[in-house]
């Protein structure tokens, strides 16, 4: 298996050497084992800090909108099809913008990875699809696929729908239809258990918006909570004003949404916001066959309708 | 200074004893995390959950707290005159706070009593805990308390402060203060430990400290100016990653801006103080529209140039951060203080 | 302890609309309790937050002079959710207002100086404070001279045309009123504010101090006309506006720098502001 890092290293430095970007999106080695950080490559020294692996849990996408230079962004399956809903979307051209896409085979779950480990995590290293972590009481290790985040172990599209420089061979897609398990476990409950499984799930929530913030898709000059004029939700922490930030945000993602899971990876509380953005992209999938960001060529669902869409509820 | 000795089983009594006339408040499990709590009756404190999730202020700056009542009722004579709401401020035993959250209450305590102003709803609750400490004998590899002042045996804001004192269960508890002995009387404690207790917690600090790997310095960020740091160019790359959520804030054990909002329940109202966060795009909105902080970086900019600068300058009680780490751990996108605490120093 | 959140209850005595365009409307406030009014002892240049149970409050600068007593004056700009239904209330509800908040014109360094007021739109309103103040007879005697230019986009947009008329009329204070633009019945300058500060103002010295309340704009382009007439930066004294809250220096929402401006301010000498990161 070809090195990402190394090829994404010299794709990137090359593109900034002559002048194709001004700069690339892409992660950088972390402070702390096990994370990376965003970074912003302007030259092709910074080029050389460039890293790749299965800890590249946000979704670049989040950093694309609003920039008004030639920019490259190293794109994992989803991340691209979030890139395709920006240029639809009119957050950036596709002129503007190089995609250096990544087939990805998953991203690991920070928890999952926290559970193998048992304690502190000193040090965790990543070789042929294994996740060695180390701690004061020693090593341990586990097959990736054991400790991939849930979105990526359902994931449909791991590779690039958008690319421009395909350094890597397409992996292998590893499910062929949707899998909304979890979805339909809620679906099957009455509402009263409805109402209490959401009461608890976000009975943590400190409404600190990692959520909103990681998420590429909320880029509104003035999100719906912070409007004062009138204001439509309080900014303590009644569960009304919770339920209405969490299910309002997920309407706003519905038919947009490719279930990158930052959100979940962002949240500080391990809330599991992406049962409520699934409903609404199960939905979209099973009235109108839609599934976002996958060409730049059609509207989202929700931005647009046909004389063909399902409209049982007026029949 | 006073050294108990508390074994297991007087532990176990002691605890449950001073549940007679103080309210016990401890590390509670709450689904993944553990966050200090109001014990019930007959609950023990979770030793093992000192590491919280979220830091303790929350004890005397709670997330969300009713400051003021009214009523907005116009047949009522009292419409639209404003009230302090009355609360109880029961004496409280907080059992098991690490020594640096301890100490960052003190931080932050200089701020809601600040010589012109003092803000009763901190200060009521500050003064009604006795704070029974946990030293740290294993600190984590994100922390760095030693460099801010404080450390895993700290003494700084504690009443009684615990050590781990080798047989399972059983505690060295120094007495700190007379609150701390009057909440250990309360509990039963009397036995005294051993002439070798002194040299043991000593023994026992040194290697705690000895542990510590992570390290800041902040001597040359002292000597320079405000607007030399604040107009440093490096803000925007360093800025890059932060989301601007606001984690690293409602985390952070030293952080205190708040809110203040108004929610009206048909005609009665309330006036609440809630966490807010530099981060958030709407802190420094102006009614006209002109925000001082519209892009991100400058927000990121603003938390660290406070941390780091701004309160130094203005306190001369170090920086503004107790080494604790939570930030760095919980950071979604890796901005570490640590890091930018050396760019700011270089 | 004294619980600094929670506001005087006062009722509404007057109400009176303060510019053509009706976006201003000045206010007479009563204290419910007369001690309250001795509570709240202040100094021209400080403001108070007004405080509207189940909306929230405003910081607004005092209007009305220390030396007027019985009651405290507000003249506000309508503009957001507080304003708004402020804008609405009648004589005779009830509000609530905190206060006095933040320091004032350094009146202990301007004893024995002359002073030139630079104020624009409805930044005037403590500067009005500090004009009655000074012309008030019990303190006249420890000011030197006395020139203020103050101007609006048109007359009707003058906050205190009464007043401001009666002053020009005086001949311990020199006033210079100015418009944007010619006006019907105008019978004063005409020009952009630092223009006319320009035109009039004295010449620096050690014992010529200024104090310049406005809009960015007006600051922009007054600052350096004051630079050219040689006024030295701590001569130069400023009010600030910043976003604020609790307005008692907690809630860490105004800093500018390591100064909060609800506390260490609003004012500010230009001195001090240059020194610290212009987040305003």
């Amino acid at each position: 298996m070809i090195d990402y890092t190394e090829n994404i290293r010299k794709i990137s430095g090359d593109l900034l050497k002559n002048g194709k970007v001004d700069v690339v999106i892409g992660y950088k080695r972390g402070t702390l084992p096990g994370i990376n950080e965003p970074f912003l490559a302007k030259t092709p020294e910074d080029a050389e800090k460039l890293v790749w692996d299965s800890q590249c849990r946000l979704n670049l996408a989040n950093y694309l909108t609003g920039r008004k230079e030639n920019v490259a962004i190293i794109a994992k399956g989803c991340d691209s099809r979030n890139v395709v809903t920006h240029i639809v979307e009119r957050r950036v051209t596709r002129d503007q913008v190089t995609v250096i896409g990544v087939p990805c085979t998953g991203m690991t779950d920070k928890n999952k990875v926290k559970q193998l480990a048992g304690g502190e995590i000193l040090e965790l290293t990543e070789k042929n699809g294994k996740i060695t972590v180390k701690t004061r009481k020693g090593e341990r290790s586990a097959d990736k696929s054991e400790l991939l985040q849930s979105n990526c172990a359902n994931c449909l599209h791991r590779n690039p729908v958008i690319n421009d420089i395909p350094f890597a061979d397409p992996v292998p897609e590893i499910n062929t239809a949707r899998n909304d398990d979890e979805i339909k476990k809620i679906e099957a409950m009455n509402p009263a258990e409805r109402w209490a499984f959401f009461d608890d799930l976000l009975s943590t929530c400190t409404r600190c918006y990692a959520c909103k913030n990681a998420c590429p898709l909320c880029y509104c000059p003035t999100c719906f909570v912070d409007e004062s004029q009138p204001q439509w939700v309080g900014k303590g922490d009644d569960p009304v004003d919770v339920r209405t930030y969490h299910t309002l945000r997920a309407f706003h993602c519905a038919g947009r949404c490719t279930d990158c899971g930052a959100c979940e990876a962002a949240c500080p509380m391990n809330i599991k916001v992406r049962l409520l953005t699934g409903k609404l992209e199960k939905s979209c999938y099973e009235r109108f066959g839609w599934e976002a960001g996958l060409t730049t060529d059609v509207r989202p669902a929700l931005d647009t309708f046909t004389t063909h869409d399902p409209e049982e509820f007026i029949k | 200074m006073k050294i108990l000795h508390i074994d297991r089983a007087s532990w176990d009594k002691g605890v449950l004893a001073s549940a007679e006339t103080y309210q016990l408040t401890g590390p509670v499990k709450e689904k993944d995390f553990y966050e200090f709590k109001d014990l019930k009756k007959g609950e023990m404190p979770d030793m093992s959950g000192s590491d919280t999730r979220l830091s303790p202020k929350a004890l005397v700056f709670p997330k969300s707290e009713v400051m003021i009542t009214f009523s907005t009722d116009p047949n009522d004579p009292e419409c639209n005159i404003m009230k302090e709401t009355k609360k109880e401020y029961p004496k409280r035993a907080v059992i098991g706070i690490r020594p640096y959250d301890a100490r960052a209450l003190q931080l932050l305590k200089l701020n809601f009593d600040n010589g012109d102003y003092q803000d009763p709803y901190f200060l009521k609750a500050y003064d009604a805990i006795t704070f029974v400490g946990l030293a740290v004998n294993q600190p984590s590899a994100t922390d760095f308390s030693t460099s801010c002042g404080t450390g895993p045996f700290d003494e700084k804001g504690l009443d009684v402060l615990l050590v781990d004192a080798g047989e399972e269960g059983d505690y060295f508890a120094k007495i700190i203060t007379p609150k701390g002995e009057a909440w250990a009387k309360a509990a039963g404690f009397t036995k005294e430990a051993g002439s070798d207790a002194a040299t043991r917690i000593e023994g026992m600090k040194k290697a705690a400290e000895d542990q510590i790997v992570s390290t800041v310095a902040f001597d040359k960020i002292a000597k320079k100016t405000i607007l030399e740091l604040f107009e440093a160019d490096h803000w925007e790359s360093t800025a890059f990653a932060c989301i601007n959520c606001g984690t690293c804030t409602y985390a952070c054990p030293t952080c205190w801006c708040f809110d203040i909002q108004d929610e009206n329940f048909g005609t009665k109202g309330v006036r609440i103080k809630n966490w807010d966060s530099c981060m958030t795009g709407l802190f420094t909105m102006h009614g006209s529209g002109h925000n001082p902080r519209q892009y991100p970086y400058q927000r990121t900019r603003q938390r660290f140039m406070h941390k780091l600068k701004y309160f130094t300058d203005k306190y001369d009680q170090g920086i503004m951060c107790v080494g604790c780490g939570r930030c760095v751990r919980q950071c979604p996108a890796n901005i570490d203080i640590r890091e930018i605490c050396k760019t700011m120093n270089k | 302890m004294e619980n600094p959140y929670v506001p005087y209850p006062v009722r509404i005595d007057d109400i009176s609309i303060a510019t053509e365009d009706k976006s201003l409307k000045t206010f007479r406030f009563v204290f419910k309790s007369p001690e309250d009014e001795t509570k709240f002892s202040y100094k021209a240049g400080q403001f108070a937050e007004l405080s509207i149970p189940g909306l929230g409050e405003i910081p607004i600068g005092i209007a009305s002079s220390p030396t007027e007593k019985g009651f405290v004056m507000f003249t506000v700009f309508k503009t957001g959710k507080v304003t708004q239904y402020l804008h609405s209330m009648k004589v005779g509800e009830t509000m609530g207002i905190r206060g006095p908040l933040g320091n004032w014109y350094p009146w202990d360094t301007l004893k024995g100086k002359n002073i030139l007021i630079i104020g624009g739109g409805f930044a005037f309103t403590t500067l009005r404070s500090s004009i009655k103040m000074m012309l008030d007879p019990a303190n006249r005697a420890n000011f030197g001279q006395i020139d203020v230019v103050y101007g609006a986009r048109t007359p009707g947009m003058l906050l205190y045309k009464d007043e401001l008329v009666e002053w020009e009329k005086r001949d311990d204070i020199r006033m210079h009123l100015t418009v944007d633009t010619e006006a019907p019945n105008w019978n004063y300058h005409v020009g952009f504010t630092p223009t006319i500060t320009e035109k009039v103002a004295p010449q620096a010295s050690d014992d010529t101090y200024a104090i310049v309340c406005g809009p960015p704009i007006m600051i922009k382009f007054t600052l350096p006309v004051l630079e050219k007439l040689g006024y030295k930066n701590d001569h130069i004294i400023m009010s600030l506006e910043n976003r604020m809250k609790c307005g008692i220096g907690m809630c860490g929402r105004c800093n500018i720098g390591r100064e909060l401006v609800c506390k260490d301010g609003p004012v500010f000498t230009l001195d001090q502001i240059n020194t610290t990161p212009k987040e305003y």
